[in-house]
This record gives C-alpha cells, structure tokens and sequence, in this order.
C-alpha cells in the first residue's frame, strides 16, 4: 500500500518536472517547484515507512518549512523587485509597484 | 509488489529514478536561457538530490543540501539577478567545447575513483572496521544519542564543527555585504537608478556594471 503510494507521488513529480521544464509563464514554473517540495516531503514520509525507518518524518518536516519559506521569498521577489520590502505595508509611503 | 518493494530492489529502483530526474534537471539547466528558470529548476535539484542522500542514508547531509541548497541559495541567486539581465546569452559552439571536455575529464576520473572505493556496507573497509568501530561501540553508553553521526559531529568532534560552523557564517556574511540586502547596497542602488532614469532597469544595470571596469 505504501509502496503504491510511493510510485504515485514519484510519477507525480515527474509530471511536476515537466511542467518546471517547460513551463511558459514564470507562475507555472514556481508553482511547479512548491508543489515539487510538497511530493519531496511526501516522498520522503513514505520512503521512511517502505524502508521501515519511520523517522525520516521528522526530515520531511523539516523540508515543509524549507520549502514554505523559499516559496515566500520568491514571492516576495516578483512582487517587490527586492528582499528589502516588509510583507506587511505601513502607511502609504511603501513603494509597492516594483 | 509489496514483498518486492520491502528489499532492496525497491530501494534501488527509487534510487535509479531520483537519479533520473538529477540528470534529466541538470540538461535542462545547462539548456537553458531564462535564468529564472534555472534558478527554479536548481531549487529542484536541490531538493532531489537532498532527498536522494536520505535515501541513501546521509541524514546530515541532506539536512545541509535541503537548507543551503533548496533553501538559501534560491534566494541569493534571485538578489545576484537583481544585478544582472534576466536571459543568458548563446555561446558560440566552438566556445562551449572546453567547458564540455572539462567535464567529461572530470566525470571521468571520479568514475575511476569509484573503483577504488569498498562496497556499501562492506563490514573490512577502512571506515568501518577503523575508529569508526570505536564510534558505534562507545558512543551509545558516553552520549546516549541514538544517531551515530550526531555525538561524532557535535560532543567528539565539537570544537570542529564550531569552527565550521564560523567558516559558514563568515562566508554568509561576505555574501550578504556583496550582494547586499541593506538600503546601500548595490542592488537598492541600481534599482533605484532604473527607477529615476528611463525605466529600464536593464539599462542602468548593464551601465553601472561597465564603470568599476
């Protein structure tokens, strides 16, 4: 059952690979890569269990927030042309069309 | 299926595809010309080449890919192309010959090297049977970790890793005051030159870079 599990997701990354690969807009390739870092975390869980090492879970949670961030920051990126910006906007002075 | 995927087998035929999927990634990046896309697609093959190392049993090494690799280095890549244009140009055919022998050489020689090295598992190769053995033996009952790599690196070899781990800030750091991440730095400078000029940042990019030259 694991296993079949295991076979899902990594056809599922694969198909994620492709989209990444040619991807026309940049949206679908960031996309691509969240989801890609969300079936590595599943991956990784399910690898843990068909390997009978449960606690490569704790790696895979590690990977979630790994990836959470990243995802923000090149977000962040596009929207702002910078790391500088606060996520949070004070004011009307902020600069938001970057 | 489910016997199959309980032995090695299993492990070996995801093994094979995380290897896949590193290849096919690597000539795509070295395919490409937008280098947003190949930042993406290095985030990519950062994350399967950190999964691959758990696969492999390297916990501690794809816990350093996973962070450095798919977590920090997307992002400086993203502050360098602030300072640059956002598509590489073609190289010329006869220009990308040296790059591809140098590899070739090199991916040679460590298919050589791998001859030398004892099978996986192998209970009379040198880091087995060596200080290692003392490692398993001992460290359980002096540091009552359970992860063997973790007392070696952090309560035997603790002085070591401090001094990596200052080598690591220290070389962040100089990333941090090159790029810049600060309202002077050189990228918040170039950002707002385009801002002021014409509105092309490109431009005022490409003329900053040429006046240190």
């Amino acid at each position: 059952m694991t296993a079949a599990a295991l076979i899902a997701i990594l056809f599922g990354m694969a198909l994620l690979l492709l989209r990444a690969f040619i991807g026309p807009t940049l949206y679908d390739r960031i996309l691509a890569v969240n989801s890609f870092g969300t079936k590595t975390v599943l991956a990784l869980g399910l690898l843990g269990f068909v390997m009978d090492r449960p606690e490569f879970l704790d790696i895979a949670i590690t990977y979630a927030l790994i990836n959470f961030v990243s995802t923000i920051a090149i977000l962040k990126f596009f929207r702002y042309r910078s790391f500088q910006v606060p996520l949070v906007r004070r004011g009307q002075g902020g600069n938001a069309d970057g | 299926m489910h016997s199959m995927f309980n032995g090695d087998f299993g492990i070996v035929l995801v093994n094979i595809f995380l290897l896949a999927i590193l290849f096919a990634t690597g000539v795509a990046i070295a395919r490409m010309r937008s280098l947003f896309a190949i930042v993406m697609l290095s985030g990519i093959y950062s994350l399967v080449s950190a999964a691959w190392y758990v696969a492999v049993d390297a916990v501690d090494v794809a816990f350093t890919e996973a962070a450095v690799g798919a977590g920090m280095s997307t992002v400086v890549l993203l502050g360098a192309m602030l300072l640059t244009s956002r598509t590489a140009k073609p190289e010329k055919l006869f220009f990308r010959l040296g790059p591809l022998l140098v590899c070739l050489a090199t991916g040679a020689a460590l298919i050589y090297a791998t001859v030398d090295l004892p099978a996986l598992g192998d209970a009379s190769s040198p880091a087995n049977a060596g200080v290692g053995l003392t490692y398993l033996q001992v460290a359980w009952f002096e540091t009552g970790i359970p992860n063997v790599v973790t007392p070696v690196l952090g309560s035997y070899r603790g002085f070591d890793t401090l001094g990596e781990t200052c080598v690591v800030f220290t070389a962040g750091l100089a990333v941090a005051l090159l790029l810049g991440f600060g309202e002077r730095s050189l990228a918040e400078r170039i950002r707002n030159e385009g801002r002021s000029g014409d509105h092309s940042t490109r431009k005022a990019s490409a003329a900053s870079d040429e006046d240190p030259s």
